[in-house]
């Protein structure tokens, strides 16, 4: 027993620890409900394999979760190292959509259905839509880097136009294109939803690069004491414009995902509200939203809690309209677990137990 | 003086994860005096006055007020103010943006009959207290308009209307020129004379005796003792806190060390920042230490900053080795083999919630660029090393750097640019708020560089100090440099050329 209480002691003091608890307590609801409703218990947890795909409640949180956690890496690295939030990657997810079917079927055409109509190859359109994605990170890097000027304002900028600016492009039609191979990335790879694939990529690569290069300390170094990494040779601005090009280009890599899902450009709603998701996200996983230190796989784990956090509501049968409030509760409790407050309360107690403690061991 | 009792702290223990921070430490404080706690970095000064203030929660002993011994235990800082301790840090807890007035009465605003703040009765209040406590400053004006020292009156002021009966000076003195402690000891004389305690926390020793009356040392978490300042020489007030005899006093430098090489490595004409430093020449020999020297606010900081880039230089022409360079950040001066440790530790030094290793392998990082991953292995080797070179005292290498006490951090910002090998290395204030010991430590290392063939400038509000450690002296007044001294450096020369009059 007592190894059990001084493994829990030493497991929760990691920083992914929370985290990771909100995630289980989301998975007991879903179990509870199941038990309550006569289902096989681990109903949650089951997955097969139909007509060639993976299904399941759990992969469906695993491919719906796929943009805010592909958002969250680019959020995470913008709030480090700006103390400050992206707001524009919702509407940058759909100007990279919009762009992108705009390019393969040419401006003021609105139905592509053979590969024959196409402008130019997938695979360019694609590459454009995230290049203009992170061509518009470079323009929020620049106004917060070089400017100077607040994190929110400056993204606020793409925040209202991103959208308008995707109608623009699509001449404001919703642009289908009933192409499998466009489909594809909102669709299946192999067995695999094809958005948790590249999530799981995104992931892989931004990991690979804050093991092998030091970027990851230079963004926390800024975030944290500007001044001081200067006069160590830091150029902070260069870190803060490099975050959000990063953030940019993967707010285009979720905009793809988002487009692909529905094979047409809906400026209107792709990525709608997913700004808030991200920097929830961000939040959940334990990172302070005043920058610094950070915690990438926290942040993932914050976005699919998220999404767990929906899907469980449906899977309960709460009617959409109502989910929010729902989600909203949550969220608070799991946001407050997690305050400062509540830790130094904590932390606040046991010094007091094993100041009792020391002193009964020596009377 | 009355020797009325009005604190009185028994047998505080407190312990911070791994450390036991104060164990049975008893402080007494009388009415009408100054009283001096002294004791190295991490002797637990701090801790002693957060258990006081209620900032932090001590886990046993207790602590009676007034005379009448009555038990008290503060959780807070107000309510610490509240049962009459009022606390004036380093650096200064008010709004500088509002009015001296207004930062004289925030919180208990004298009201109309209506409810809204009568500012009428608030300005007269507060005039009269400036008045009362000498203080020459204008009550309507923004507190940021004010010096340092001035604020520090003013919150002191603060302090002493709020009825406190034990005031509590944390480090005041660290900023101020002499001229400004100076006023700032006759403010505490005055209060001392009308009866209130203070508790003065400072490592200047030399205004320990120029001020207090009584000393209480700390040493390890553990009381050394108290004493009568008269019962406490110098020497033995060092070795009680260093717990051995100490050569604070004497020099550390050799005759041989004099002798400097005729190359010349830092050759700089005419570089200014506008507003901050007029135009000066300076030549820096390979081995030199080259100390700067002058009021606070004279330039000396400005200079150094100058040459690294730190403000970029905008007039002049900069040649190190023998080639012209230019340098526009601070990246460019570190690739030429600069460092600069800055002066203001918190704000430009150390990276706070980064751990000691990453604090130690910043420059060095910064130098191999951000796709050069300097391996973990040899991260750890480096940061090793320099902990056992340095002494620097860490649970780990893993420890945030803010963790530790103001000395070790300094050690860590120096060995983040020994890291980088460098051949000029800038030392604003290294050792401004660290302890007696640290402070021979830090003198002694200089002097080890500057035999390697390493330059050196050296920067100090000690003139004393400048003097065992430096080869010549750089003086400066009001943002320009007025002269040089190589030979016959003593306390009185330097003086006079600081005071100004005369150029040499």
């Amino acid at each position: 027993m007592k190894s059990v209480i001084d493994w829990l002691k030493k497991v929760s003091k990691k920083p992914l620890f929370l985290p990771l608890v909100s995630v289980f307590l989301v998975l007991v609801i879903n179990l509870v409900y199941d038990a309550i409703q006569g289902n096989y218990v681990f109903e949650f947890l089951k997955f097969e394999l139909k007509e060639g795909a993976l299904y399941g409640r759990i992969i469906d949180i695993l491919n719906r979760g796929s943009e805010a956690a592909i958002l969250a890496i680019g959020m995470t690295l913008v709030v480090s190292s700006s103390a400050g939030t992206d707001i524009s990657v919702g509407s940058v997810m759909s100007l990279a959509g919009s762009l992108c079917c705009m390019l393969l079927a040419g401006f003021g055409v609105t139905h592509v259905r053979e590969l024959g109509e196409l402008q130019m190859p997938i695979f360019v359109g694609v590459i454009a839509g995230i290049a203009v994605a992170g061509l518009c990170g470079l323009f929020n890097g620049f106004l917060v880097a070089k400017m100077k000027i607040q994190p929110m304002v400056a993204t606020l900028i793409f925040f209202t136009a991103g959208r308008a600016i995707g109608l623009l492009l699509t001449n404001n039609k919703m642009v289908y294109i009933h192409l499998e191979q466009f489909k594809v990335f909102g669709g299946k790879l192999w067995i695999f939803p094809t958005p948790t694939v590249i999530a799981a990529a995104c992931i892989l690569v931004m990991a690979i690069i804050l093991k092998t290069t030091s970027l990851g300390m230079y963004v926390q170094s800024v975030g944290i004491n500007p001044k001081a990494s200067r006069i160590a040779g830091i150029n902070s601005v260069a870190i803060i414009l490099l975050c959000y090009v990063i953030c940019g280009l993967f707010s285009g890599v979720a905009g793809i995902v988002a487009t692909s899902r529905i094979y047409s450009a809906d400026s209107n709603n792709i990525g709608l509200n997913l700004e808030l998701d991200a920097i929830l996200a961000v939040a959940l996983g334990g990172n302070s939203l005043g920058g610094g230190r950070f915690n990438l796989a926290g942040s993932i784990i914050g976005a699919y809690t998220i999404q767990a956090i929906t899907t469980t509501m449906y899977a309960l049968g709460v009617a959409k309209a109502q989910a929010p409030v729902y989600k909203a509760i949550i969220v608070i409790l799991i946001v407050v677990v997690q305050s400062p407050a509540v830790k130094a309360y904590f932390a606040h107690r046991k010094a007091q137990k094993e100041g009792g403690l020391a002193v009964a061991g020596r009377s | 003086m009355s020797n009325e009792v009005i604190l009185s702290m028994r047998g505080i223990c407190m312990t911070f994860p791994g450390v036991k921070a104060l164990s049975n430490v008893d402080f007494t404080l009388r009415s009408g005096e100054i009283h001096a706690l002294m004791g190295e970095n991490g002797a637990g000064k701090s801790t002693l006055i957060k258990c006081l203030t209620g900032v932090n929660d001590f886990e046993k002993g207790e602590i009676f007020m007034g005379p009448e011994m009555r038990p008290i235990r503060n959780h807070s800082t107000l309510e610490a103010q509240k049962n009459g301790i009022a606390t004036v840090y380093q650096e200064v807890n008010l709004c500088p943006n509002l009015s001296v007035a207004e930062n004289l009465f925030i919180g208990r605003e004298p009201l109309t009959k209506f409810g809204t703040i009568n500012h009428k009765a608030m300005l007269n209040r507060a005039r009269e207290l400036m008045k009362k406590l000498d203080i020459q400053v204008d009550v309507t004006q923004a507190l940021e308009n004010y010096s340092i020292a001035l604020q520090q009156m003013i919150a002191i002021a603060r302090a002493v209307d709020m009825e406190s009966k034990v005031l509590i000076l944390d480090e005041p003195t660290s900023s101020l020129d002499d001229n400004e402690v100076e006023k700032l000891f006759k403010m505490m004389r005055a209060l001392r004379d009308e009866g209130i305690g203070i508790i003065f926390v400072t490592h200047f020793l030399e205004q320990v005796y120029a001020v207090c009356d009584r000393i209480t040392v700390l040493r390890n978490g553990q009381l050394v003792g108290e004493y009568e300042i008269s019962d406490l020489p110098r020497l033995k007030l060092v070795a009680a806190m260093m717990g051995k005899d100490f050569d604070d006093l004497q020099s550390i430098k050799s005759k041989e060390d004099e002798a400097v090489s005729e190359e010349v490595l830092i050759d700089a004409k005419g570089l200014s920042h506008v507003r901050k430093i007029k135009p000066f020449d300076l030549d820096i020999h390979k081995g030199e230490v080259i100390g700067l020297t002058g009021l606070l606010g004279s330039g000396r900081s400005e200079l150094a900053r100058c040459i690294y880039g730190a403000d970029k230089a905008q007039t002049g022409t900069l040649k190190v080795k023998g080639k012209e360079t230019k340098i526009n950040a601070p990246i460019d001066a570190m690739r030429l083999g600069m460092g600069l440790l800055p002066d203001d530790r918190k704000a430009e030094g150390i990276v706070e919630d980064l751990s000691v290793r990453e604090n130690i392998m910043l420059a060095m990082q910064s130098l191999a660029g951000v796709v050069k991953r300097i391996p973990m292995e040899k991260q750890m080797e480096i940061t090793k090393k320099f902990i056992d070179l340095l002494d620097i005292k860490t649970p780990s290498t893993e420890t945030l750097v803010k963790q530790l006490s103001g000395g070790n951090q300094q050690k860590v910002i120096i060995a983040r640019w020994l890291a980088t090998n460098p051949d000029f290395l800038i030392l604003d204030e290294p050792t401004r708020g660290i302890d007696v010991g640290t402070k021979t430590e830090i003198q002694k290392l200089v002097v080890d560089l500057a035999r390697q063939g390493k330059s050196v400038i050296f920067i100090s509000s000690e003139i004393e100090e400048m003097l065992r450690t430096c080869n010549r002296l750089a003086v400066l007044r009001d943002g320009e440099k007025v002269g040089e001294l190589t030979e016959d450096l003593s306390q009185e020369s330097v003086m006079k050329v600081i005071a100004g009059g005369e150029r040499s």
